[in-house]
């Protein structure tokens, strides 16, 4: 620019032939062209703020001071302190419903974190029927939830279901499976994996694919064998996609709803019920407790924040 | 990788014994174009050949039986009559294979209007997140407004609050928008507006946008393009992988979501399928439920089995740049 200021002016007579260059003049078209530019683009913004300020960002506040007030739709909103909390805490049903959330979230973690990824391992060895088994990995996680839900259902009856039926094919005793305390939990993990698995899987495949050969050749050569090739090749190139799965997978644990709600309804003797579905029976069964419904919510909230901060911490020490 | 065209030495040898027979019995190289954890010499060693074939089939069984199974119980169940679906032990194929259930599910459950309702807010609710996600991706990427990296730092935030949590108060939003005295509960809106809210999008599409050259949009704007017809005519056009890809899991989620519709679409003519099939279920036989399970996994099925390279390719897209 400065080039272009120089040449207008060692030919003298170029003032006239192009556009005032001068410093005033150009630096008043700048903040008009700046403004302008702003104004287009929040024009272009302006759906994507209104619904992103109504239905996400407002309702993470909400949740805030919902946990605080008495609300029921009809009378002004009350601030009622920590009442609510008092209200969740004292219920019976809470250590149980976080106390199953964790153990769910731990067996889901435990199912649905490692089988993905050693499946995954396995898948990326084949050479036949690569398609055939990514698709059907993949297919539970395309059909509506409902309908793997009350597929189940069916499937872990203890009478003419599926699952006993195959125990009793196999002279095993048959297990009371949804019905039972012992075994409700387990089997929501069950139905939980089968459905979801095959996201996790298909990701880590493709971060697989991604590791260069020379790696796993180099690691031969220094006589690293299969074990040691995924131990010191494997894992440490995909550290960064098991990391940011970890916590992908909790979070999507941690929210357990349709599961226990279709599945159990909260039971055996509250086996079942997590704390998202204690939040739900709050707000919409037990008539309408919103203020208790958003305590629960608002903890929920500070976990996953929590571990959202972890997160962003250890993907971060791994960059630097 | 010389070792890749590499015969194994002894093949001549053994091909003259028995010229015959020896060439058929002995299988074909596993493919090594691509190294993976196993080296192509283990692979194609005679025992790691026999260990691959063992472990392909056992994962190919075993993957039939887990994920194929269940489904093809699901289809047979509601194939059977009321009487064979309780029968113990099961029958592995219906003795009578019958479509009764089907049109009894179809009643019952008035699939045919749950399935043109669940139609209508997903591509409702497909055109308008895409009119909302496509303007603003673009105007965060290419108009580069102030504050812009704050609205896409505060939108990107939203993916780590997962919708179940913060249920309620959306809930209550939804009965009563603040400031606009909205009532959205039984209309479609209450579905499409938090839709539109999608953090994940934005990224997918900010992403894209941002590897559109500047240059091309420059040559433009000299022509007298104007902000819209740039974002018509060519950011769109070249945008389309990932318009397609952002197109169906807004279709796919919206056709699966359940929590909300269940709460925010109470009348029963204005449930979307799988509230309506959740609602129903029990009231009705376990032939007829099967029957309209299938019916609800065909569109999805469907849909996976048109555009699953679209999906497989969307899935990794956003997860793998982390």
């Amino acid at each position: 620019m400065a080039g272009g200021i120089e040449a207008t002016r060692a030919t003298g007579s170029g003032w006239r032939l192009r556009p005032p260059p001068g410093p005033s003049p150009r630096s008043r078209t700048r903040l008009g062209r700046a403004v302008r530019r702003n104004l287009t683009a929040y024009g272009f913004l302006c759906g994507a703020l209104f619904c992103f300020a109504v239905f996400a960002w407002y309702p993470m506040v909400r949740e805030f001071i919902l946990a605080f007030q008495r609300t029921n739709l009809i009378d002004p909103p009350e601030w009622v302190g920590f009442e609510n909390f008092r209200t969740v805490i004292e219920d019976p049903a809470f250590g149980q419903a976080w106390l199953n959330t964790i153990t769910f979230t731990l067996l889901a973690l435990l199912c649905g974190y490692a089988v993905p990824f050693v499946v995954a391992l396995i898948l990326n060895e084949l050479r036949h029927a690569r398609a055939y088994l990514r698709f059907v990995v993949y297919l539970p996680v395309m059909l509506p939830p409902i309908v793997t839900v009350l597929l189940f259902r069916w499937l872990l009856d203890p009478g003419p279901g599926l699952f006993n039926q195959i125990l009793d094919f196999l002279h095993l005793p048959p297990l009371a499976w949804l019905d039972s305390a012992d075994t409700a939990l387990i089997s929501l993990v069950l139905v939980s994996t089968w459905m979801n698995m095959g996201t996790a899987t298909l990701i880590y495949l493709a971060a697989l694919q991604n590791i260069p050969a020379e790696l796993y050749e180099a690691a031969e050569l220094d006589g690293a064998g299969v074990l040691g090739r995924i131990r010191h090749v494997t894992i440490p190139q995909t550290r960064l996609i098991l990391l940011l799965m970890l916590m992908l997978q909790i979070v999507a644990t941690m929210q357990v709803f349709i599961e226990p709600y279709m599945l159990t309804g909260g039971g055996p003797e509250n086996a079942t019920v997590t704390v998202a579905y204690l939040m739900y029976q709050y707000a919409f069964v037990y008539g309408g407790n919103y203020g208790a419904g958003g305590a629960l919510g608002m903890m929920l909230m500070i976990v996953l924040l929590a571990f959202a901060a972890v997160q962003l911490r250890l993907t971060r020490d791994d960059k630097s | 990788m010389p070792n890749l065209t590499l015969d194994r030495p002894s093949a001549p040898a053994t091909g003259e014994h028995a010229p015959r027979r020896r060439p058929r019995r002995r299988p074909r190289r596993i493919e090594t174009r691509v190294r993976t954890i196993i080296s192509p010499h283990q692979l194609n060693s005679p025992r790691g050949r026999r260990i691959y074939w063992a472990v392909l089939v056992t994962v190919v069984v075993l993957f039939t039986l887990v994920f194929v199974f269940p489904l093809y119980w699901m289809v047979t169940g509601a194939m059977k009559t009321g009487d064979e679906i309780a029968r113990m032990p099961p029958t592995l194929f219906p003795a009578e294979p019958t479509f009764d259930a089907f049109a009894e599910a179809w009643e019952l459950f008035d699939i045919g209007l749950l399935l043109r309702n669940t139609t209508f807010y997903a591509l409702g609710g497909w055109l308008f997140t895409m009119a909302v996600d496509v303007t603003a991706a673009f105007a965060l990427s290419k108009l580069r407004p102030m504050f812009g990296n704050v609205i896409l730092g505060a939108m990107l935030a939203t993916l780590m609050i997962p919708p179940m949590v913060v249920l309620i108060p959306t809930y209550l939003t939804i009965v009563d928008v603040p400031l606009f005295g909205w009532h959205l509960l039984n209309t479609p809106w209450a579905l499409w507006f938090p839709a539109a809210a999608n953090g994940f999008n934005i990224f997918l599409l900010k992403r894209f946008f941002d590897s559109i050259p500047r240059e091309l949009l420059e040559a433009a704007a000299i022509d007298g393009a104007g902000p819209v017809r740039m974002l018509w005519s060519i950011v769109m056009p070249v945008s389309r992988p990932i318009l397609g890809v952002v197109s169906i899991f807004t279709i796919v989620n919206s056709y699966r979501d359940f929590v909300l519709p269940l709460l925010v679409l109470p009348d029963s003519d204005k449930m979307t399928i799988s509230v309506g099939l959740s609602q129903t279920a029990g009231a009705v036989s376990q032939n007829a439920i099967m029957g309209g399970l299938v019916i609800a996994s065909v569109p999805a099925i469907v849909v996976f089995f048109v555009f699953q390279r679209h999906i497989m390719a969307g899935l990794t897209a956003g997860s793998l740049k982390g």
